[in-house]
């Protein structure tokens, strides 16, 4: 498992993602995962053992870098961006979920071959219903871990810039010792690099939630001002004729509740429903 | 995700472009990306340690190394590979954004084969023109401003074999030794001259999609 494989999971996420959702990923792979990948970790392949201190005191070189850098920019990038990239998976889970629902509808409604099962999966779920709030979760939680990292970059080395020469008077270093750090005007260019695609992240999450909840208000003015009429009659018409996924998704994210509850509403469906032993 | 995970991205872009894209594609990813991977990061992989300065003052090394190379030839390499490529990302969102319109339409009731709409390329025409056409400025603005940073940042693009540093803590003035600055000169004069003609590449483009326009335009109207 290691970039790639991250990369294979969250592909199946951009199929069900906004169009924001799928610019911040593609920022995400690119200019954050990839630089890390191809330049950044070379810049920091050496940082210990170029890492030099004006002593001969053996330990001194060790203790100074281990107080200086109690964890690597590189392996803090890493671990961000796994965190910030993970919440995707919590509307991966939900959409496999409804997906496994709208599955059991079918066979449940006398459409269980391999045909509309393969459409199942393919189709683009529409987020709307629980789903929205699964999705609004994940990005908020994106955006925290965004920010938590950025603040913790900024504790461990305040301001965002690499300096050139370090004060130790760790022991066993005698006195104050002068150590140097190997690169740091790269590194500083790379912290500065990932700084700020880090708060272009930020801010195409903020604009996607913006865009969400604008999205949610302006369909719900919309329910309120078309309210759908006759039920019933609405579901046995569509079941029984044109079979339609996108109209059995809302069906089944309107109603966002067990199929027990949707056969009782429907009395077309009772007799298929009769056969049915879970209900 | 690294250099072959960006050309499976890119290489869906290829479908939808023009010849001389095509073209510039395999420039890009066979003298440029392929070269830097095989040759170039085995000639710089020892550019700090084999940086040697005469003296033994510690610390001296790793501040004139940092003075004379405050960013390293590969690393300016890569980045402006990746972002010499990624406008033709513009180019595939708008596709993307053109083919979720057609299976709306075809949602809505209207017959459109889905297996054709998969394979379908779009002409480059009306606003996926423009966003073409925004792709390839935006590639040749990238590749010049590269090109400039390289010959502002190292005087010119020839690696000099000696170096004189006299910055703390280096007791006055020493002399430093770089690695391979033969070896660097070449790749450098070398990835100096692709990208040169792969920005000929795009300049030739851009010429040929404006031509093209004109002259649809010119016999819309006779």
């Amino acid at each position: 498992m290691n970039w790639a494989g991250l990369y294979t999971v969250l592909s199946g996420v951009n199929r069900h993602s906004t169009a924001i959702g799928r610019i911040w990923l593609s920022v995400i792979f690119i200019f954050r995962i990839m630089v890390l990948v191809v330049a950044a970790e070379s810049v920091w392949g050496d940082e210990k053992s170029a890492f030099t201190c004006n002593t001969q005191q053996p330990g001194c070189n060790s203790v100074c870098y281990d107080h200086f850098f109690p964890i690597s920019h590189i392996r803090l990038w890493a671990l961000q961006l796994i965190l910030v990239t993970t919440p995707a998976l919590l509307v991966a889970m939900h959409v496999a979920y409804q997906q496994h629902q709208e599955k059991k509808l079918l066979v449940l409604t006398g459409h269980g071959d391999p045909k509309h099962m393969e459409e199942v999966k393919k189709h683009k779920m529409r987020i709307s219903g629980s789903l929205w709030w699964t999705y609004v979760c994940s990005v908020v939680f994106r955006l925290l871990f965004e920010a938590v990292f950025m603040y913790i970059f900024y504790m461990l080395y305040p301001g965002y810039q690499m300096v050139r020469l370090v004060k130790c008077e760790a022991y066993p270093c005698p006195n104050i010792v002068d150590c140097f750090i190997s690169r740091p005007t790269e590194k500083t260019i790379f912290t500065v690099f990932m700084l700020v695609t880090s708060s272009i992240c930020i801010v195409l999450n903020m604009a996607e939630l913006v865009y969400l909840v604008v999205r949610a208000c302006a369909r719900r003015g919309q329910h309120n001002s078309n309210p759908p009429s006759g039920k019933g009659s609405f579901y046995g018409h569509k079941l029984s004729s044109e079979y339609k996924q996108n109209e059995i998704n809302q069906l089944l994210t309107e109603q966002d509740g067990s199929l027990k509850d949707m056969l009782r509403r429907n009395p077309g469906l009772q007799e298929k429903g009769d056969r049915c032993s879970a209900c | 995700m690294d250099w072959g995970a960006l050309q499976t991205v890119l290489g869906g872009v290829n479908k939808h472009s023009t010849s001389i894209g095509k073209i510039w594609l395999t420039v890009l990813f066979i003298f440029r990306i392929m070269i830097l991977v095989v040759a170039a990061e085995s000639v710089w992989g020892d550019e700090q340690q084999d940086f040697v300065c005469n003296t033994l003052q510690p610390g001296c090394r790793n501040v004139c190394y940092d003075h004379f190379f405050p960013i390293s030839h590969i690393r300016l390499w890569a980045l402006q590979l990746i972002f010499v490529s990624t406008p033709a990302l513009l180019v595939a969102m708008h596709v993307a954004y053109r083919r979720h319109e057609k299976k709306r339409r075809f949602r809505n009731g209207e017959k459109i084969d889905i297996e054709e709409l998969k394979n379908e390329k779009f002409h480059i025409r009306g606003p996926l023109w423009w966003t073409y056409t925004s792709s390839i400025f935006f590639r040749i603005a990238f590749e010049a401003i590269f090109m400039y940073v390289f010959y502002y940042m190292y005087d010119g693009y020839q690696m000099p074999r000696l170096m004189k540093c006299n910055a703390w803590p280096c007791p006055n003035t020493v002399d430093c030794f770089v690695s391979r600055p033969t070896e660097k000169t070449t790749f450098t004069i070398f990835m100096l001259a692709v990208s040169g003609i792969c920005m000929m590449l795009n300049l030739a483009e851009l010429c040929y999609l404006v031509i093209k326009v004109c002259w649809k335009d010119s016999r819309k109207t006779t």
